[in-house]
């Protein structure tokens, strides 16, 4: 907290920020989505048997799906928060990134390695591991450029004297987690483990890389910017702390809770189990600590466009994870396990949390980035509304198909009925994507008006990051 | 304590993530470590080696192609179809890996949810101990049927056209088309398309089970063919059958692939499932012969391999006609020599039913679910 509130008064901290990386990561961010989502399109046609470009080998409906999924989580999810903590960070700590040209080295790089892993993957030499698809010869230089991620970010957060405010416990615990999840899950199953071995690696990849990356980092970015939205601090400093410590321990020890019914051994399974219900646990008192803090600014939610955004996050959130306490026990695996169910739940945790919560970063920041007021906040509610709704339609329809898929095939009926019960539901997953994509083709349009609005010159009202611009106030 | 970089870095950090890792990721290496890794060389039998050779029969021009020529000797030929099906079987792999078609076929059979009924037996952990499963193709996802026990189920024809043109051999298959395994007709795969369906057919080859049907029977629900169409698709076939025997060394001719349903075959097959599927040494010995490039190839049993006059592969309406009639036997849960296409798929797959019909019925199945 001390550093926070410290701040405006010591150190010109806009000027420890380079606004246009910032933004050059988020329009990477947005650019990978807008093909991401693209991608999830082409396979949500194929389903429903309308693949406009049946039979080409470079539409190739499942070399997009993995795609689909990489753009994600490399393109839009990474970018999005790396560029969340070139503004975070150096605002916190008081102190500049290491070096500024190895800040667009990497933006470059990173941008490379997606790139490069869409071309591999477009081209058929995806690697066999779930959210790890990219090519092998790339994940060197992928870990490489982690490597760097961690020497550009850790110095300023290790300079800074005394006990840390908790976003930098998650940021820094996120850097370390990260890069040794992207070399565990990408090397061991690859070159020293096989069979089964190898699956419990690769599900400790897949849950590692959303539980350990993505998770931390996009709560460090919830801690920051909640209390300086709702100018209060934190509700409770010791649950806080409960969340972290609670993430940090029982995260990564469920990893095979992916696998569940799998040839590895049933202890571990267990364990996996045990302690995704214990997660829950902790994801309660982090939503708690949350909640008790928008209490008594209720009205925020509504009228503060970037909270909102954070908090439905948080909806999403709890949902999502009261969701995947009851999926985890044996009971429902038998039934919801490799169905459409958990592709409901990857897309409420990957679009619905942490994807809402950069939407909501950028919705806050982007008028400060482009150095205008947004050009319209009409457009700015379209895109949550737009987004929201029609992620959650989603979410829910995949969610009961799942259902039904894991009933028809349990009652051994043939397995074209499984297809024909899934249809109506793969039907509206078809729309449901559509409205996720106008919320962003509405997003896009009113960045790029607001850029233009920014590029005149500028009268002396142009918002600093110290104030508050209307959309964002409560106005 | 709790909030300060060292304990944060090397508590949270290193040690936790350490402790996951070793509970979750070592230990389970360390378990299995007593169970040897085979290579691809180790893994052709002779269920995969039968289906291997089956391909050079069926797509001689193709295999001649791209596998080459096998040695005239013996035993060097011996060795020479093991080792490229070795290799098929990885390239196979890297085929299945890039196309993502793990991501819509799951390779595990649970214990629960009656899959062992539909699939065959549940799996473990030896069968994952190869080289091909690094990482391992356990999937998370199943749009399509597991393919775990997918090995002998099906011809090598049926999975050449399927994965031509799926709806051509299941309709209503949301599977896409992969025509790029193809030179232009399904009876011509290139080295992709061979490599692909060495791989499926290698799946589940090393069980006893194998191939494995279905238990579930048709019988509580309406079967679609009548048996006097039964009866005149059988015969179909036949008619169209040349008495010459197949000349494989002159694949130009007879295009080599689609080749009607046998009935010889299919008894084949079916004394092939009651032996236990291991191909008889005389199969074997006669599967040997059927190199192309050797001398004129019988099937397994020593019965000649009947030629078609078949209709040019390029014309799609023609492919259509001649593929369906393939080899029906390996799909049906009970092959029955005589039992044409049409029956088979009333056997395995009743008419889909109609959308609101079959939203009830698993909407009361799921009420009793629950």
């Amino acid at each position: 907290m001390s550093a926070q509130t410290l701040q405006p008064q010591v150190v010109d901290t806009d000027k420890l920020v380079d606004r246009k990386l910032v933004l050059y990561f988020y329009l990477a961010s947005l650019t990978f989505l807008f093909v991401s989502m693209l991608g999830g399109f082409l396979m949500a046609l194929q389903l429903i048997r309308h693949n406009p470009f049946s039979g080409i080998e470079l539409f190739s409906p499942g070399r997009w799906r993995m795609i689909h999924t990489n753009a994600v989580a490399y393109g839009f999810l990474a970018n999005g928060l790396l560029g969340s903590m070139f503004w975070a960070v150096p605002r916190l700590t008081l102190r500049p990134v290491l070096s500024s040209h190895l800040s667009w080295f990497i933006f470059i790089a990173w941008q490379a390695v997606v790139l490069a892993t869409a071309g591999g993957i477009l081209f058929g030499q995806a690697q066999g591991l779930e959210w790890g698809e990219t090519p092998t010869w790339i994940d060197p230089v992928a870990l490489l450029g982690l490597a760097l991620v961690v020497v550009n970010f850790l110095p300023p957060i290790l300079m800074t004297p005394g006990p840390l405010y908790v976003t930098l416990w998650y940021f820094m615990a996120a850097l370390v987690w990260t890069f040794l999840t992207y070399a565990m899950g990408n090397f061991m199953p690859e070159y020293f483990v096989t069979g089964s071995a190898a699956g419990a690696v690769g599900g400790l990849f897949i849950h590692d890389l959303v539980g350990l990356f993505v998770t931390p980092i996009g709560w460090g970015l919830m801690y920051y910017f909640v209390p300086i939205l709702l100018k209060k601090p934190i509700w409770s400093h010791g649950l806080s702390l409960v969340g972290f410590w609670g993430l940090a321990f029982f995260y990564p020890l469920q990893g095979i809770h992916h696998f569940l019914y799998t040839p590895i051994p049933m202890f571990l399974q267990y364990g996996a189990v045990i302690s995704t219900i214990a997660v829950e646990l902790v994801v309660a008192t982090v939503i708690i600590n949350f909640f008790g803090t928008l209490r008594g600014s209720g009205s925020a939610f509504i009228t503060n466009l970037p909270i909102r955004w954070f908090y439905t996050g948080m909806v999403f959130y709890f949902l999502t994870c009261l969701q995947c306490a009851f999926q985890t026990t044996l009971t429902f695996q038998a039934i919801i396990h490799f169905t459409d169910w958990v592709v409901g739940h990857a897309h409420l945790v990957m679009f619905g949390v942490f994807g809402l919560w950069i939407q909501g970063v950028m919705t806050y920041l982007m008028p400060r980035l482009l150095g205008h007021e947004w050009y319209s906040r009409k457009l700015c509610e379209w895109h949550f509304w737009l987004s929201s709704i029609s992620l959650f339609a989603m979410a829910v329809d995949l969610i009961a198909g799942g259902l039904v898929q894991g009933t028809v095939w349990r009652a051994l009926l043939p397995w074209e009925v499984s297809i024909d019960a899934s249809m109506p539901f793969w039907v509206v997953r078809v729309f449901t994507g559509i409205g996720m994509f106008a919320g962003q083709i509405v997003f896009y349009v009113n960045i790029y008006r607001t850029w233009q609005l920014g590029l005149r010159p500028a009268p002396a009202a142009a918002p600093t990051s110290t104030e508050l611009p209307a959309v964002v106030a409560a106005t | 304590m709790l909030e300060s970089k060292g304990s944060v870095l090397v508590i949270a950090g290193l040690f936790f993530f350490a402790l996951a890792f070793v509970s979750n990721a070592l230990v389970p290496a360390m378990m299995y470590k007593d169970l040897p890794e085979k290579t691809a060389e180790q893994l052709v039998t002779a269920n995969l080696r039968y289906q291997f050779e089956d391909l050079a029969r069926r797509f001689p021009a193709s295999f001649e192609k791209h596998m080459g020529k096998p040695p005239e000797d013996a035993a060097a030929r011996e060795k020479w179809l093991n080792e490229k099906c070795a290799e098929s079987l990885r390239i196979g792999r890297k085929v299945y890996v890039g196309e993502a078609c793990w991501h819509c076929h799951s390779q595990f059979v649970r214990p629960v949810s009656n899959e062992s009924r539909r699939w065959g037996p549940v799996s473990e952990s030896w069968e994952y101990q190869n080289e091909l499963q690094r990482p391992v193709m356990f999937g998370t996802r199943r749009v399509g049927p597991d393919l775990s026990r997918e090995g002998g189920r099906r011809s090598n024809d049926w999975q050449a056209a399927h994965l031509f043109k799926p709806t051509l051999l299941s309709d209503g298959s949301v599977m896409p088309e992969y025509p790029w395994f193809f030179e232009g007709a399904p009876d011509k795969p290139n080295l992709r398309g061979l490599a692909l369906m060495t791989y499926l057919q290698w799946l589940g080859s090393w069980l006893e089970s194998y191939p494995y049907y279905e238990e579930y029977t048709a019988s509580s629900l309406p079967a679609d063919a009548a048996p006097s169409e039964v009866a005149a698709a059988g015969d179909a076939p036949a008619a169209g059958e040349a008495a010459a025997p197949a000349n494989p060394a002159e694949p130009a001719a007879d295009g080599g692939a689609a080749e009607p349903a046998n009935p010889d075959a299919a008894a084949d097959t079916e004394k092939k499932e009651a032996s236990n599927a291991q191909p008889t040494d005389a199969e074997l010995e006669a599967a040997k012969v059927a190199i192309p490039g050797t001398k004129p190839a019988p099937p397994p049993t020593g019965d000649p391999q009947p030629a078609e006059s078949q209709p040019s592969p390029t014309e799609s309406k023609a492919t259509e006609n001649t593929n369906p009639p393939i080899d029906p036997a390996p799909e049906s849960e009970t092959p029955q020599a005589s039992t044409p296409p049409a029956a088979v798929e009333g056997d395995e797959r009743p008419p889909a039913p109609a959308l609101p019909e079959a939203l009830f019925r698993t909407a009361s199945l799921l009420m009793q679910a629950i």
